[in-house]
């Protein structure tokens, strides 16, 4: 982007690159020409977990504060989906209709992500990790050993999407073309959000929050907004999340897929929103596919590697590593690592993994 | 002290009182309207005594979490895999040789040398990028926990501490009186006393180390001011690699320990990764006597929620968190 388009915000038709419109032509064609698995496991399946690394994404890249709690909050939502409306395990349950408990859940996980912000702000650079680290592990505790409202170990089954306008939306293909209406739907408005007002200064005040607080910015309030934003766009992934698998338990929250938010996130690259989805689509081939070349069991020790590797020998993730092979064919030099990108350039935009200095 | 007193009164006060109620419950005879009020003295006294021995297996965790910490910017999320590695190896050490305290020497060793590589190997690659290598330890904790669960299975591991260890100790603690006049007191076992013993003794060793020799000067220096420590000519990665092999080492043998007294399988890296991050976080990043009180806090919380109110034990811990960040975001003793 150009200094002038950063600013006003717009863009025309007319400077969209032809790949890109490929993109949205394959992205909405996409169905018709694979199988139910792929459609529903694969596609559905990366674009929601694509959809809460990108709020995490959101947080990381733009406003410098890297949330570990990020699949916490989505599962939140999941949790309230199943309490509020209907599940099969006679536990809760209260069989409120979808049009009020999806919003009553997102809206919940939203405010929920803004009390974790709230109390992970005061402290800066490190410790946001350590302490959204130590929530997200403490709701797992909890939700394993509460019964009366979460059902502890088993957590909750049965849970079914509506049937609206006469489509049920398991079926893999509405479900498909729900998934990606909502993903593309927060790219759209992340990218948007990044280039606003708002988002300008949460760059700005990742950057340097002191220059920023003496300017008169109320830093605080920034992150907590952006916490907030980030917990509706985890809130609703969350609920996709819940209505996809049918059932949430606390492995559903548990370390591991905690982490696996992270691992998505930094593999595909925290620079631009279109990172998270890249590292989606990479980890779900590869929990899929992997077990054809090794035993499935070691399934974990492939994403520890795989992430290993990519925050070892390129931070900025898949996306960076093609921005610097591209500008490697077109310039035919080396290009410095942690610049590449002619698209996303601004030094500042950097991001996640350039310290946020206390 | 003195100071403390004269600066604080009031807190003084609330604190003396405290520990004098404190006493009294521990060491009375309790009337019926308490037993009516809060249970049976029994419970009350073993989840006290369970909550700091659980206090001071924390604190043998966490102060090496913080003390690698307050050196190096490096927050080792790996630190719970160490934990568990450590009784890993211990268990197979003393399985071996039928010695529990050779076991517990191997586990610190072993994990220590591993510490020590991860800090030539891996971090002294990135040093002052503190995010990447929280990144990358993240990472390592991902491959660790998966490696052993290939080695050694998901099965609960139980260690059979020495023969002397074993057993249960009277406490001179009446629990109740009976009807013939004869008082019961309450037994608890030797084992989990002596976690407690361990663990004063190396937050006394930790202190000792760190304010009574040369090479302790070196640290504390270097967490105030690592570029002037090496402009002064001390050999500063000497110094970090030491303090991460006390670092992972303690973790270790907090692996034997904790192994012993609980068990240990897979799982266990994250329950004690958690405790060590609240502990941490509580007591302040850095500072090991913010350990003590913070694990000793911890300890206490996690015992009672499980006894008092057990579906809702995590929120206890979790609001002490919350609380601390809220008034002290810095934690209790940290700097800064």
């Amino acid at each position: 982007m150009d200094s002038r388009q950063l600013f006003s915000g717009g863009f025309s038709l007319s400077d969209i690159h032809p790949a890109k419109l490929a993109l949205v032509v394959f992205l909405i064609a996409y169905p018709a020409f694979t199988s139910d698995f792929f459609t529903y496991q694969i596609g559905a399946y990366s674009l929601i977990l694509g959809t809460i690394a990108l709020s995490l994404m959101m947080l990381a890249g733009y406003g410098g504060m890297v949330s570990l709690a990020q699949m916490t909050v989505a599962g939140l939502a999941g949790y309230l989906v199943a309490i509020l409306g209907d599940n099969s395990m006679d536990v809760m349950g209260l069989g409120w209709p979808w049009w009020m408990t999806a919003p009553v859940a997102i809206l919940s996980a939203a405010l929920f992500s803004a009390f974790i912000g709230a109390i992970s702000v005061r402290t800066e650079g490190i410790y946001t990790i350590m302490i959204t680290l130590a929530i997200g592990v403490a709701f797992f505790y909890f939700v394993r050993q509460n019964y009366p409202v979460f059902n502890g170990f088993t957590g909750f089954a049965g849970i079914e999407p509506p049937t609206v306008l006469g489509v049920y939306w398991r079926d893999p293909v509405p479900f498909y073309y729900l998934t990606l209406f909502i993903a593309a739907g927060f790219f759209f408005a992340v990218l948007y959000a990044s280039r606003s007002t708002f988002g300008l200064s949460l760059q700005a005040i990742r950057d340097n929050p002191r220059r920023m607080r003496a300017l008169g910015y109320d830093v605080t309030l920034h992150r907590i907004a952006a916490y907030f934003m980030s917990g509706v766009i985890a809130g609703t992934a969350g609920v996709l999340m819940v209505w996809f698998n049918g059932r949430i338990s606390p492995g559903s929250v548990g370390v591991d897929v905690v982490i696996d938010i992270l691992v998505i996130a930094v593999v595909g690259g925290m620079r631009h929103p279109i990172g998270p989805f890249l590292g989606a689509i990479a980890f779900v081939l590869l929990e899929n596919f992997a077990i054809d070349l090794i035993d499935r069991e070691r399934f974990n020790t492939v994403i520890g590697v795989a992430f290993l590797l990519i925050v070892l020998f390129s931070p900025d993730g898949l996306l960076g590593l093609w921005n610097r092979t591209r500008e490697k064919i077109r310039f035919g030099r080396k290009v410095r690592p942690g610049y590449g990108g002619t698209k996303t350039n601004d030094r500042h935009a950097a991001g996640s993994l350039e310290e946020t200095k206390p | 002290m003195r100071q403390f007193v004269e600066r604080h009164t009031f807190w003084a006060i609330v604190l003396l009182v405290a520990i004098g109620i404190l006493l009294w419950l521990i060491f009375s005879v309790w009337p019926e309207w308490l037993i009516d009020a809060i249970g049976r003295k029994k419970t009350f006294v073993s989840t006290l005594l369970n909550g700091v021995t659980l206090g001071g297996l924390y604190f043998l965790v966490a102060s090496g979490f913080t003390l690698v910490f307050g050196l190096m910017r490096n927050v080792n999320l790996a630190h719970g895999s160490m934990y568990l590695l450590g009784g890993y190896i211990g268990y197979e050490v003393a399985e071996l040789t039928g010695s529990w305290f050779f076991g517990l020497a191997v586990a610190f060793g072993a994990v220590a040398l591993t510490g020590v590589l991860l800090q030539v190997l891996v971090f002294r690659r990135m040093e002052g990028d503190d995010l990447r290598q929280t990144l990358v330890t993240i990472g390592i904790s991902i491959i660790a926990a998966d490696l052993m669960l290939a080695v050694w299975t998901g099965t609960t591991y139980q260690f059979q501490p020495p023969e002397w260890l074993f057993g249960a100790a009277e406490l001179p603690v009446i629990s109740v009186v009976k009807s013939s006049g004869d008082p019961v007191y309450i037994m608890y076992p030797i084992y989990r006393l002596s976690v407690l013993v361990a663990a004063v003794a190396v937050g006394i060793g930790l202190w000792l180390f760190l304010n009574r020799t040369r090479v302790g000067m070196m640290i504390r220096a270097g967490v105030n001011d690592r570029e002037m420590l090496a402009a002064s000519g001390v050999n500063v990665q000497l110094v970090f690699a030491l303090v991460f092999a006390i670092g992972a080492g303690l973790a270790g043998f907090a692996g034997v320990v904790g192994g012993t007294a609980l068990s240990i399988a897979p799982g266990e890296d994250i329950r004690y990764l958690l405790a060590s991050l609240i502990v941490v976080i509580v007591g302040g990043l850095g500072s090991v006597p913010g350990a003590a009180i913070g694990a000793l806090l911890i300890g206490l919380a996690e015992q009672f929620g499980l006894a008092y109110f057990p579906t809702y034990g995590v929120v206890l811990t979790f609001l002490i968190m919350v609380v601390t960040l809220a008034v002290r975001p810095q934690g209790l003793m940290g700097g800064r």
